[in-house]
């Protein structure tokens, strides 16, 4: 469920980022504002709870497989949506850098998926629409479960778009899509099994638990001005990322099929034209192939020009693949090279 | 059970790593945090195709690995432990992408191939960047970097409190689990209204906690704010550290530099 930093792009990733920095900086605001000092300790400490929580796994009958609580919906109860995305995020963040579990890049998505959708999204939609004002424990029971389901649901949809954008998977939408929801489903059921089970348990032994805990109500207007907000970053990030694959990504293709490498550099100054001719002279492999045959003489000037000769592209030689494998294996020896003398003068010390 | 208790020491021992001393360990911790960024941000920016490419890449966490006195075999256990979830995803691409796009010899290699060869380097690249970054600054210093970025300092002040309190709760986790573990066989005991109970329990411990916590700072004059007193400085060697990363990762990546290497070697041999 978490992203990792290799399945995103940049352009995803610095849109999400954004996204969450704004969110997490309104979260903030809106804290500070409510001026209640007691919510920090127990964001904290709940941060934490939420961590030893994942540690207690239970077993899903008839399955064999087990299940933990997910965190998002039991906060947002117990704190309110903003104290429960901050923690969230918290939690999120010490998984990124401690376990590795989702990258800082990804981290944006990570927070948006994971903490976003449940307590901003989920909670308020979901949850207080059926519980109302009167907490009965069927409807908690009923509210949490589902208010689980459709965050969890909201989330997997999430990592398929953010996946499908940054064009890093072959995964075809529809079968990422069957592969990711049904598996959310059954967390997601889980998720809110539990979430009711401690609502309801804790309701029960102690009954003023929830009343105890700070709530910090939503400003009048303040809804808007998020969703006037997030409305803003979605048009840009999908014009930005219209644009980026119109452009880039297809000219990148284009020239990717014409002529078997990613791109092509553009000798544009003297310098570059320069050190290009030095190496055509110098070069047992120049320009990345052998000495052209007679008959695909023209095939290098055809893909700087446009690149539209489609039917050469699987025509990658053996020389193309010969030089860039010597150049990789150049490159692992240089680095290994250099760990070595570092390692060297590590020991001479 | 011991799984569980190993990987948190493990945390316990990433965060230890930040006491040691080196050239690296010494950086600003401003200085770690953005060059990481940079290199994440660029290794991720290849086409989904490129392999060549990002090898060279290998050379910053090697060389960090070194320089700040790293244990290489710990930080690449804690890689794979998280690999699954990259693998997982990245195989479909054999399957959906089997136009042929590299021959060696006879054997033809399909672009699914590579594109999943590249986001496995991707994956590795990345996630060794994140953890030296951890290991060699060390969380509270990371925090102070955050916090003198313009972070807000109601989630700085949330991710110390996290942190602190991380490992007292974890504890608490443990001996509740080993406590149920041994009062009960096999997976019995393992049941969902137990669990719930378990983790009601926890809760409410919590709870009760947080209230302690905020009257003991309560007493000592808590007013929302945590102030960090450490110091932080950025001195020519930051700054130098700072344009040489930048030059070089920028340099790796705008550069087609692989063929140009090979070309260079392939030019002393034959002359």
């Amino acid at each position: 469920m978490h992203m990792a930093d290799a399945l995103i792009s940049p352009l995803v990733g610095g849109v999400m980022w954004a996204a969450t920095a704004g969110i997490t900086a309104y979260g903030a605001r809106r804290l500070k504002a409510g001026g209640d000092d007691r919510v920090v300790p127990l964001m904290g400490v709940l941060g934490a709870f939420i961590f030893a929580a994942q540690m207690i796994n239970f077993s899903i009958p008839g399955t064999g497989s087990s299940g933990h609580l997910g965190g998002g919906m039991i906060l947002s109860i117990l704190l309110g949506p903003y104290a429960a995305f901050l923690a969230m995020a918290s939690v999120l963040t010490v998984q990124a850098l401690f376990f590795a579990d989702g990258g800082l890049l990804a981290l944006g998505c990570n927070i948006f998926n994971l903490a976003f959708l449940p307590c901003f999204v989920a909670y308020p939609l979901i949850y207080r629409t059926i519980v109302g004002a009167h907490a009965s424990e069927k409807r908690v029971r009923a509210a949490s479960i589902l208010a689980a389901i459709v965050g969890l649901q909201l989330g997997a949809l999430a990592v398929v778009l953010e996946t499908l954008f940054s064009e890093v998977s072959e995964l075809p939408f529809s079968t990422f899509l069957l592969l990711m929801l049904p598996i959310h489903l059954a967390i997601g059921i889980v998720e809110g099994l539990l979430t009711a089970a401690v609502v309801t348990f804790v309701g029960k032994a102690r009954p003023g638990a929830w009343a105890a805990a700070p709530t910090v109500a939503p400003l009048p207007g303040s809804g808007r001005l998020l969703a006037r907000w997030l409305l803003l970053t979605a048009i840009t990030g999908g014009l930005l990322s219209w644009f980026a694959s119109t452009r880039l990504d297809g000219l990148e293709w284009a020239i990717f099929h014409s002529s078997g490498r990613e791109a092509l550099s553009a000798p544009a100054t003297d310098a570059h034209s320069l050190a290009a001719a030095l190496q055509e002279r110098t070069a047992v492999l120049p320009d990345y192939s052998l000495p052209p045959a007679a008959d695909r003489s023209d095939a290098g000037e055809v893909a700087a020009t446009g690149g539209e000769e489609e039917e050469q592209w699987p025509d990658v030689n053996l020389a193309t693949s010969f030089s860039g494998l010597l150049g990789a294996t150049l490159s692992m020896l240089l680095a290994g090279l250099l760990g070595f003398i570092l390692l060297r003068l590590r020991q001479r010390h | 059970m011991a799984k569980i208790e190993s990987s948190f020491l493990d945390l316990d021992y990433l965060d230890s790593l930040a006491y040691r001393d080196s050239p690296i360990h010494r950086l600003d911790p401003r200085i770690k945090l953005i060059t990481t960024l940079l290199f994440i941000v660029c290794v991720v920016s290849f086409g989904k195709h490129e392999l060549s490419a990002l090898l060279p890449f290998a050379i910053y966490p090697v060389a960090l690995l070194l320089l700040a006195k790293l244990p290489p075999g710990y930080i690449l256990r804690k890689i794979l432990l998280v690999a699954p979830f990259a693998l997982g995803i990245g195989v479909f691409n054999p399957l959906f992408d089997r136009a042929t796009l590299l021959h060696i010899g006879s054997l033809e290699i399909s672009g699914g191939w590579i594109s999943f060869a590249s986001l496995m380097l991707r994956f590795v690249l990345t996630v060794s960047a994140a953890l030296i970054l951890v290991a060699c600054t060390g969380f509270d210093s990371l925090c102070l970097a955050l916090a003198r970025l313009g972070v807000p300092s109601v989630f700085v002040v949330q991710l110390l409190l996290l942190y602190r309190y991380l490992f007292v709760l974890t504890d608490e986790a443990v001996r509740l689990a080993r406590a149920r573990s041994q009062r009960s066989f096999g997976r019995r005991g393992m049941e969902l209204p137990v669990i719930a109970s378990l983790l009601a329990q926890l809760l409410l411990r919590t709870l009760d906690r947080a209230q302690r916590v905020y009257l003991a700072m309560q007493c000592r004059g808590f007013d929302g704010e945590l102030r960090l007193l450490r110091p932080l400085r950025i001195g020519t060697t930051d700054v130098a550290f700072l344009v040489g990363c930048t030059t070089a990762l920028l340099g790796l990546r705008f550069a087609d530099q692989i063929p140009a290497l090979g070309n260079a070697i392939g030019g002393l041999l034959s002359s």
